[in-house]
């Protein structure tokens, strides 16, 4: 087909349009008020949703450096829509801000980087677009100009980012030096555990791992996502995590699957201690920001060992596990973003008499953290469940028995902020709140994708049958 | 005298990279870590044009890939620099140990 470079780069597209969009309508002569550029690009945040259910077309471009398959664009859909729910959360807070059009103008073209990079069949596609995802989010760490924190927190997330670039580029670089070539179909073909591939692999591997935050490279995690504004902490701990996860698991299964055996060793030392020393920090932290920070490290814990099964039933759990953490954690920083917007206050003791001021919030981040934390009706357990039972299938029981005392230690930090909202007394409780629609509508989807997507069981069918289509 | 092999090169690299990683660490000041950074890209450009050179000289992918390294190094450099300077207005110091509001 001659346009068949538009209907596989759909999503791609559909993007880099919306982006420049935003552009015209900012350097434009008519000026716009910030309310109707949230409501103009919420809109088109939908379309470009919606749009994403009409893409269906297969194929390779580029002399095969660009792939799209059914899964991948699930992958893309999954994006998007917590794209959506974070552009509508942070309604109140873009409102006021003078820089509402650059912050979506950036926020897409990290997205399309994203993209790309779930798209990509070839290492120098892989650095391409892991950097053109990564150096926008910087520049939106920092968005806050006046805050001292945000500034921090940007510089601290530039120089790790680049630094795992740079040993990302080494391991590749060695790879090439061994092979000859980048893409990833010959790869995987002659990819054997000889010295100089098996090191060029452990630099991929570790700058993986930096993007993931898992535990010996964690360090930047907590105090970006507590300096960033929370908009941006959302967009980092959900959207930017979940795509390294997608393109980590095309990485292990699909590219270096004759090593795999190498790799089932570092994923077991990585999760256990991913899991234990995020687990323990969680516990001692205020920051509710902080708090989640360490609480998404230990769930990329509980990811590595689901992808460590190696199967189709892995890759759909931690397809399905991205999913519900989408839901489950946009619900929780959807309201830590307007109490902190609209109060200040992000601490676990401000927390406190919650409930009877905000009933309905209150129950709506206690949903989110039981889903966080795994407890049954909610999608969460279902998450876990699935991601443990592939784990499972390696026949490690040593694994299993560490996730599962795991689970336990986090129901303890977990609760802990639920006790605070539903029991302890507060002389000054936060004020009563209210929402806007749109950040009401970004709730009700969440909780709703919380509580259906564990009990209807289509969602997981669904993604265990475009999986075995990979 | 003997031409130089791919090992002198190789072994310039990994110097460099070393030297790179060990300024990132030891090094306070946040424009002198940025210069780190160059030195450890640039070590992955020397590799990948030597190994283009020296092993695979039937296609350029290493050096194409070499020129994309340096124009992605300087985009990172560009916005670095534009988060230091921000950094600079609101601490006036662009020392690492000026900038650690938030701990533990």
């Amino acid at each position: 087909m001659p346009f068949s470079f538009l209907s596989i780069m759909q999503f791609e597209w559909s993007a880099l349009i919306l982006l420049f969009i935003v552009l015209f309508l900012r350097i434009g002569k008519k000026v716009i008020s910030n309310t109707s550029l949230l409501y103009i690009v919420n809109g088109l945040l939908l379309i470009n949703f919606i749009s994403g259910f009409f893409a269906h077309e297969d194929g390779t471009l580029f002399g095969t450096m660009f792939v799209s398959d059914s899964l991948i664009r699930f992958e893309k859909s999954l994006l998007n829509l917590g794209v959506l729910i974070i552009s509508l959360q942070s309604f109140h807070w873009l409102s006021k801000h003078h820089h509402a059009s650059e912050f979506y103008m950036i926020l897409l073209s990290s997205l399309t980087g994203m993209f790309f990079m779930l798209s990509s069949n070839n290492l120098f596609m892989l650095y391409l677009s892991l950097e053109l995802s990564a150096i926008p989010l910087a520049a939106l760490a920092n968005f806050d100009l006046q805050k001292r924190v945000s500034g921090e927190a940007a510089i601290k997330y530039i120089i790790s980012s680049a630094f795992s670039s740079g040993i990302l580029l080494m391991g590749i670089s060695l790879i090439y030096g061994a092979l000859g070539t980048l893409s990833f179909d010959a790869i995987s073909l002659n990819m054997t555990g000889e010295p100089l591939l098996l090191f060029g692999f452990i630099c991929l591997f570790a700058g993986f791992a930096f993007k993931l935050s898992a535990v010996p490279f964690h360090l930047w995690t907590a105090d970006v996502y507590e300096g960033a504004p929370v908009a941006v902490t959302s967009y980092l701990s959900v959207i930017s995590k979940g795509a390294m996860v997608f393109v980590f698991i095309t990485a292990l299964f699909r590219v270096f699957a004759n090593v795999a055996e190498s790799w089932y060793q570092m994923l077991f030392v990585i999760s256990i201690a991913t899991m234990i020393i995020g687990n323990l920090f969680a516990i001692r932290q205020q920051n509710l920001k902080r708090f989640l920070a360490f609480s998404s490290i230990a769930q990329v814990g509980f990811i590595l060992i689901g992808i460590s099964g190696h199967s189709d039933a892995a890759v759909a759990s931690a397809v399905y596990f991205i999913m519900v953490y989408i839901f489950s954690n946009l619900a929780a920083f959807g309201i830590i973003s307007l109490v902190s917007d609209v109060t200040g206050k992000e601490n676990i003791d401000d927390y406190k008499g919650f409930y009877s001021t905000n009933p309905l919030l209150a129950w709506v981040l206690t949903i989110a953290l039981f889903s966080l934390a795994g407890i049954p009706p909610t999608a969460g357990f279902f998450g876990k469940f699935f991601l443990l039972m592939s784990g499972a299938a390696a026949d490690n029981n040593t694994l299993i028995i560490i996730a599962a005392l795991n689970m336990i230690v986090s129901l303890y930090y977990y609760l802990r902020v639920v006790k605070a909202m539903f029991m302890d007394s507060n002389a000054q409780p936060i004020e009563k709140l209210k929402p806007g629609w749109m950040p009401v509508t970004a709730y009700i989807v969440c909780t709703a994708g919380i509580l259906l997507s564990g009990i209807i069981g289509g969602a997981f069918e669904y993604i265990i049958s475009i999986v075995s289509t990979h | 005298m003997s031409p130089i092999s791919l090992n002198h090169i190789l072994f310039i690299s990994t110097a460099l990279f070393f030297i790179g990683m060990y300024g990132l660490f030891t090094r306070r000041n946040m424009i002198t870590m940025l210069m780190a950074i160059e030195l450890i890209l640039n070590s992955v450009n020397i590799n990948f044009v030597a190994f283009n050179k020296y092993l695979w000289p039937g296609n350029l992918d290493g050096v194409f890939f070499s020129i994309f390294i340096i124009a992605i190094a300087a985009a990172e450099a560009a916005v670095a620099i534009a988060i230091i300077i921000n950094i600079y207005r609101n601490h006036n110091s662009i020392d690492v140990a000026d900038t650690e509001e938030m701990k533990y």
